[in-house]
């Protein structure tokens, strides 16, 4: 079999007396969408920050594309291709929307060294970056200043600056949560369009768009991998249904 | 500020400067060239601060460094029979952008409160340096023998050097203009907005900002070779955190990240300091509460009163 895109080997996080990552091992092939999901406080962001590079496990190893990206921060991983959305919105919101992924676009492309032309009248920046806003569904607010996007917006443009770094891996922190039905429904079906584009790993509490989403899934509690498998095994699973017992897990239908 | 208008603004400004000598002769009035110069001087160091202040969010409490460092470089060479002024200023720019990048290099890995408490220590460092030079004067300083040569320029001509600080002003505010607007500029101000989301995008905001902090350097320097000929003086005062103080207020007084504002506030802070002067010998106490009203009513200064609220673009 060929070596996954992304492969964590014994990795653990410890905060204080919590353990926050606690030995997981978790395999992720090229081309899948896979979900982490768990009740709240399992470790599912520390995680992805540790993915991302921005959080320092205390043990273990994250291989990506072939490489042990361990001890590579945030902004190197990001340009060999691992890119993040984060759960809490994190935009710049001093910028029009359009700016915001202009930016992302240039932190891919390089060459930020340059001291003379104005960057807004960059079209290898701008023209890339209206065609990710565009996909996402906010191209008509792209002048609009982040900080006056509707939540969901902000949400959208979340992923698109993502999006906008041309990642081969793709760490989605609770791509819809705060969502309006509507909005998360249609966001659901533009992650749809990305399967197969791109590799996915999505962390979310909404369940419909788990299983919608999701090839495999992986339940995470107290920090440990409890069960991993099709989302059909997952459902099935007694241990996963203990863990979030009182909490929403679709039966089979 | 959209380019257009920016570029607006520089051209009537400039222009408006460029009026300042023959009206004062007209009125008989050569002291005003003396102080309009001083506030040019001051407007290019406060300005050299907002690229790092205003765009790159880095509250450096220590800039008046530069602007001893450029002075001392103009005031050693010429104690030393060394009057050419390309030596001189080539000399501020060079080594003031090498004290900012070790101060830099040192200062950009913390932030908050330690990044002002350390650019503030290196600053007062160089004070104590400056006083402890006895055979530049210690710390009364010493008086600058002659001003700089530059061939036919003459700088002890007070109109000439007035067109020489206003062409450099103008100049530094031009490319300062198109640095916070190109993609460097974008990385930095990026890395102010949102430091763990440009870093999440990718970039690695510590060699900009470094880069910023030394392109800020060198202009404060600049600032100083102009000032040391201003006075004709040169004390290790210049370096003092006051002086540090006063310069970061010009920037917040006209309106951080738009490098027009602080070239505004430093006109606006020297003129009150020289009206209020005049009327009274306790003009601190009166200039304290109207900066206090300026700051708390106009958040974004002098130039965000003046330019109405357009929101920033990115
Ligand atoms: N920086 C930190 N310092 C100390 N404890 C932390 C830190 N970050 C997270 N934790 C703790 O680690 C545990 C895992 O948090 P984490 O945010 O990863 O959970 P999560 O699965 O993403 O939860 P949610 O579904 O609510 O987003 C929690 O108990 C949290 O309080
Ligand atoms: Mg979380």
């Amino acid at each position: 079999m060929a070596e996954p895109l992304l492969a964590i080997r014994g990795l653990r996080k410890r905060f204080g007396g919590l353990l926050a990552t606690d030995q997981v091992d978790l395999n992720v092939v090229e081309g899948e969408t896979y979900a982490i999901i768990g009740p709240n406080g399992a470790g599912k962001t520390t995680l992805i920050g540790q993915l991302a590079g921005e959080l320092r496990p205390d043990a273990g190893a994250i291989r990506f594309a072939g490489r042990d990206v361990t001890r590579l921060d945030a902004p190197r991983r990001c340009r060999l291709g691992l890119a993040r959305s984060f759960q809490i919105t994190s935009i710049f919101p001093d910028f029009s929307a359009l700016a915001n992924v202009a930016l992302a676009v240039q932190a891919h492309a390089g060459g930020s060294f340059r001291f003379w032309r104005p960057a807004a009248g960059e079209r290898s920046l701008t023209e890339p970056a209206r065609a990710v806003l565009d996909s996402v569904g906010l191209g008509g607010r792209a002048d609009v200043l982040a900080a006056n996007l509707a939540h969901g917006e902000q949400r959208q443009l979340e992923i698109a600056m993502a999006l906008a770094t041309k990642p081969r891996l793709l760490l989605l922190d609770e791509p819809v949560a705060g969502m309006g039905l509507d909005e998360s429904q249609r966001m659901v079906r533009f992650l749809g369009t990305l399967k197969g584009h791109v590799t996915i790993v999505l962390v979310e509490h909404d369940m419909d768009a788990v299983f919608t989403l999701a090839d495999r899934i992986s339940v995470m509690v107290y920090g440990k991998i409890i069960a991993t498998g099709t989302p059909r095994e997952v459902r099935g699973n007694p241990d996963v249904r203990r863990a979030y017992l009182g909490e929403e897990v679709p039966s089979p239908c | 500020m959209a380019r257009g208008r920016r570029a607006l603004v520089l051209g009537v400004g400039g222009l408006a400067l460029a009026l300042v000598p023959p009206l004062a002769a007209a009125l008989n009035q050569p002291f005003y060239v003396d102080l309009f110069r001083r506030m040019m001087i001051f407007a290019l160091a406060a300005a050299s601060l907002d690229l790092i202040l205003g765009y790159g969010g880095m509250v450096s409490f220590g800039h008046a460094a530069y602007l001893g460092i450029g002075a001392y470089a103009v005031g050693i060479p010429a104690f030393h029979g060394v009057d050419n002024g390309f030596v001189q200023w080539g000399l501020a720019i060079v080594a003031s952008g090498l004290a900012a990048l070790v101060i830099g290099a040192i200062s950009i890995r913390t932030s908050g409160v330690y990044f002002i408490m350390i650019t503030l220590a290196f600053a007062q460092m160089l004070y104590y340096l400056g006083i402890s030079l006895e055979t530049y004067g210690g710390d009364n300083g010493m008086r600058l023998a002659r001003r700089s040569l530059f061939g036919p320029v003459d700088l002890t001509n007070p109109a000439v050097f007035y067109y020489v600080v206003l062409v450099i002003l103008v100049l530094c505010l031009v490319v300062g203009g198109h640095v916070v607007d190109s993609r460097f500029g974008m990385v930095i101000r990026a890395a102010r907005s949102n430091e763990p989301r440009a870093r999440a995008i990718g970039f690695s905001p510590f060699r900009y900002k470094l880069a910023a902090f030394t392109i800020a350097g060198s202009m404060g320097g600049l600032a100083g070779a102009l000032l040391a000929n201003q006075t004709e003086y040169l004390t290790p005062d210049f370096m003092h955190w006051t002086r540090s103080g006063e310069i970061m207020f010009m920037v917040i007084l006209g309106g951080m990240g738009t490098l027009i504002g602080p070239v505004v506030g430093a006109i606006v802070l020297l003129l009150l300091e020289d009206v209020l002067s005049a009327l009274t010998a306790h003009w601190q106490i009166v200039l304290g509460p109207i900066l206090i009203t300026v700051v708390l009513f106009a958040r974004r200064g002098l130039h965000g009163l003046l330019a109405g609220a357009r929101p920033r673009d990115g």
